[in-house]
């Protein structure tokens, strides 16, 4: 019973891993064609998060294979479910490595436009649809009592969930800013600190209209926050911390600023977990039908192993992340083996 | 057309594309250890230099690597929803594993592996490249250990639940250490070094041929060479044939397939180089060693082997297909030991090797081949589990994903299709051009002694700087 609690955890943890790390490289993404003027602030964009896009890609993959292991059933509805929608995640992803690799490939400007207009679309329509699946995630979906969803997926893009992509992508702007703040120098970094406030300031209020919106519609979520009360505090955490966020960036401590910043998409995650708990995919058939992080989950045996699995693995994987970061600190510099 | 046709064929079409990197990272990965060893070791700044340009390759495959390496997690889901049910419990958390333990090592220290050449001392830079190829071996690990309990689950007990039949695990050990598992992560293992091996000897190769970077050409190939040949000689007498005694044990149907046996037991069965299977009139026929297959897959030259007949039809994999898949990689492995005696042969004979036209060229072409004899080997293993999706548990009709459409399934082949071509040859065309460009010189911005080189330098360069 408590390995379902702890599995669940985790996974938020993991997702929310995964929305920091390959979020704020998808934040530069977003915004590096209204960020950048020249060719070498593009380059410069890049290369700030040219060591370390392919590893933060990887949390992806473990988010993906956790859910797999710990929770199968949610694993094989959501994605068999969303399948269109999933092929276009994958087809962002692959064209998104291939702008990446390819933008620096040819001088051309041509060429050039091409792939930094990919790297755009694909960083965008990465994050959209994320935060889409998680809006669908809320307001719950079809799901019948083998576990299986028909839905079209036009159906997916209803007005709750694409306001969820939205605010998904002003997020990770927002996040990706405070990265590049720590990178670059001179008018780009102007440019990136203007773009900051702006960003904080949209974001916050699209997360308000959702606060709002979720407590008029009344779903799932809104009920157990009203029930339990005190996790909405988790939230309002959420909002002290973007203020601390706001206060190391005016103090020019943007390694503070970013880390708050990733502490706020920790929280937020950590409320949609509260929120759907006990369940993981609502059924909007029958709510007997639902995926809980119990029916929902693999034998306790098989989750002691992956706990076992991740406390060896974690601690290490934590550690040589941050170190690698570390050699790569300080502002970006174009050599003759940068993208 | 159904959705289960349809999606057999993505999932083969999309392993296949991306069985072409995985076996680079793992091989190449290898080689520059090798060569980052023999730097530290010796000083000599043409390996230096090497390590420079293979990184650079490097970098290309893992990007496509990990592209397409996604696309088949996900796919498990999409396409195969009640088999992600079924095997969540055992096949699931190895892939997790695989995620934690292997595939997150790769990735982090892959940024260090291609931008820190420059940033850390060649000791440094050699634990990041170790760690990197360390991962690769590591994430191959598990990815043949779940492919491995499709091929011979043990470890499980079959519960049923709301959610219909499903693989409780019973033993993490027995599930990670299945009969299949251990007899082919050597296999997989070797072939992935040769498939290193050979593109680096197929790029010097080709740099001798148009007679450039004639010095570290001809050191790469002298450091490749002897690997390559020692490595096509063991898949042949270690590796390759003990897995075929494993297939026969653990999968009778599988090698009956691979090798065209019909009578439900024949003893001194031959061994086919060339054939064809007349599926209709259960015939094959070819060019064939007699007793061969009795021989070495069970031990003595009478011994039968249990054929086709031995089975209803409707529990045969597509047997021309197996037979063909299979014969191509064993013909190709006896080609890579010709080439690399060869090789050896014409190097020994006062190196002419370097000089021989017609043998570079053959250097060349191994990369194709390496790769061709990899894939051919993974269709001989998965079409040959066919039609189990989960060998003796579950039909691989019945894993599919119960609501998927064909006009879904339609979508998805067809952009896979195009996207996959597009990206072929955007590789092929970043691979030349990284080829032609060449080994750049070293240009080191800062003295290499002044880069930090263990840990404690990583901090004391920090406050040197600050």
């Amino acid at each position: 019973m408590w390995l379902n609690y702890v599995w669940f955890g985790l996974f938020v943890v993991i997702v929310a891993g995964y929305l920091i790390l390959d979020g704020f490289d998808l934040g530069v993404g977003i915004l590096h064609l209204s960020l950048a003027r020249t060719d070498t602030e593009r380059r410069v964009l890049l290369n700030a998060i040219g060591p370390v896009w392919d590893g933060n890609e990887v949390w992806l993959v473990v988010t993906g294979g956790v859910l797999f292991a710990a929770f199968p059933m949610v694993y094989a509805s959501l994605f068999s479910g969303f399948y269109i929608a999933m092929m276009f995640v994958l087809i962002f992803l692959i064209m998104r490595t291939v702008a990446i690799e390819f933008r620096s490939k040819r001088p051309g400007q041509g060429w050039r436009r091409v792939w930094d207009f990919w790297f755009f679309i694909a960083s965008f329509g990465i994050a959209l649809l994320l935060g889409v699946a998680i809006g669908n995630i809320i307001i719950g979906l079809p799901i019948d009592g083998q576990g299986n969803m028909a839905i079209t997926t036009l159906a997916l893009l209803g007005p709750f969930p694409l306001m969820v992509g939205v605010t998904t992508v002003f997020m990770l702007a927002m996040h990706g800013c405070f990265y590049l703040a720590m990178k670059t120098e001179d008018d780009l970094h102007t440019r990136v600190l203007r773009y900051i406030p702006r960003l904080m300031l949209v974001f916050t209020l699209l997360m308000v209209v959702l606060v709002v919106w979720l407590f008029v519609g009344n779903f799932q979520l809104a009920v157990n926050f009203k029930t339990l009360v005190w996790p909405i505090l988790i939230p309002v955490l959420a909002l002290g911390v973007m203020l601390v966020a706001y206060r190391a960036f005016r103090q020019r401590h943007y390694f503070v600023a970013w880390v708050h910043s990733s502490l706020t998409i920790l929280l937020l995650l950590g409320a949609v977990g509260f929120g759907l708990y006990p369940n993981l995919l609502i059924s909007t058939i029958d709510p007997a039908y639902n995926l809980t992080i119990f029916n929902a989950a693999s034998q306790p045996n098989v989750l002691t192993v992956m706990l076992v699995f991740a406390l060896i693995g974690m601690p290490f994987v934590l550690l040589y992340t941050a170190s690698v970061y570390y050699i790569f600190r300080g502002h970006v510099v174009i050599g003759p083996r940068s993208y | 057309m159904n959705p289960e046709l349809l999606s057999r064929f993505q999932f083969g079409l999309t392993a296949s594309f991306h069985y072409i990197y995985p076996p680079i990272s793992i091989g190449l990965g290898l080689m520059l250890v090798v060569l980052g060893v023999i730097y530290v070791r010796t000083g000599n700044p043409q390996w230096r230099q090497l390590s420079f340009f293979w990184v650079r390759i490097y970098g290309l495959v893992f990007a496509l690597g990990i592209a397409t390496g996604v696309v088949m997690e996900f796919e498990f889901g999409m396409n195969w929803a009640n088999y992600s049910r079924f095997v969540g419990n055992i096949f699931g958390s190895l892939l997790a594993a695989e995620g934690i333990f292997a595939f997150f090592l790769e990735g982090g220290f892959l940024g260090l592996m291609l931008f820190g050449g420059n940033r850390l001392g060649p000791r440094l830079w050699l634990l990041a490249t170790f760690l990197v190829a360390f991962g690769a071996h590591f994430s191959a690990l598990w990815i043949v250990m779940a492919n491995a309990w499709q091929q011979t689950p043990t470890g499980y007990t079959l519960a049923q639940t709301p959610s219909g039949t499903i693989a409780f695990m019973t033993s993490f050990w027995e599930a990670m250490a299945t009969p299949a598992f251990l007899t082919r992560i050597g296999h997989v293992y070797v072939s992935a070094w040769m498939v290193g091996a050979s593109l680096v000897l197929s790029v010097s190769a080709w740099y001798l041929l148009k007679r450039r970077y004639i010095e570290l050409a001809t050191a790469a190939i002298k450091v490749a060479l002897p690997v390559f040949f020692v490595l096509s000689v063991l898949q042949l007498i270690v590796f390759g044939s003990e897995s075929a005694v494993a297939v026969l044990a653990n999968q009778p149907a599988k090698l009956a397939a691979m090798e065209g046996v019909w009578p439900v037991s024949q003893s001194c069965a031959p061994m086919f180089i060339v054939g064809w299977v007349d599926v209709a009139n259960q015939t094959t026929t070819g060019l064939s060693i007699p007793c061969m297959l009795s021989l070495l897959a069970a031990g003595s030259l009478d011994a039968p082997i249990t054929g086709l007949n031995a089975f209803a039809p409707d529990l045969w994999a597509p047997i021309q297909l197996v037979f063909q898949a299979y014969h191509v990689m064993i013909n190709l492995g006896m080609l890579f030991i010709l080439i690399g005696l060869l090789g050896v042969f014409f190097w020994i004979w006062g190196g002419r090797l370097f000089r021989t036209r017609w043998m570079l060229w053959l250097l060349v072409l191994s990369i194709v081949l390496t790769e061709a004899a990899t894939i051919t080997g993974w269709w001989t293993a998965e079409f040959g589990r066919q039609p189990w999706i989960v060998y003796n548990l579950l039909k691989t009709v019945d894993g599919v994903s119960p609501l998927l459409t064909v006009e879904q399934v339609v979508f998805s082949v067809g952009t896979f299709i195009v996207m996959y071509i597009i990206l072929f040859i955007l590789f092929l065309f970043l691979l030349n051009e990284k080829i032609q460009h060449g080994p750049d010189p070293l240009e080191e911005e800062t003295p290499i002694t002044s880069l930090p080189d263990n840990f404690r330098e990583i901090f004391r360069h920090r406050a040197a700087r600050a």
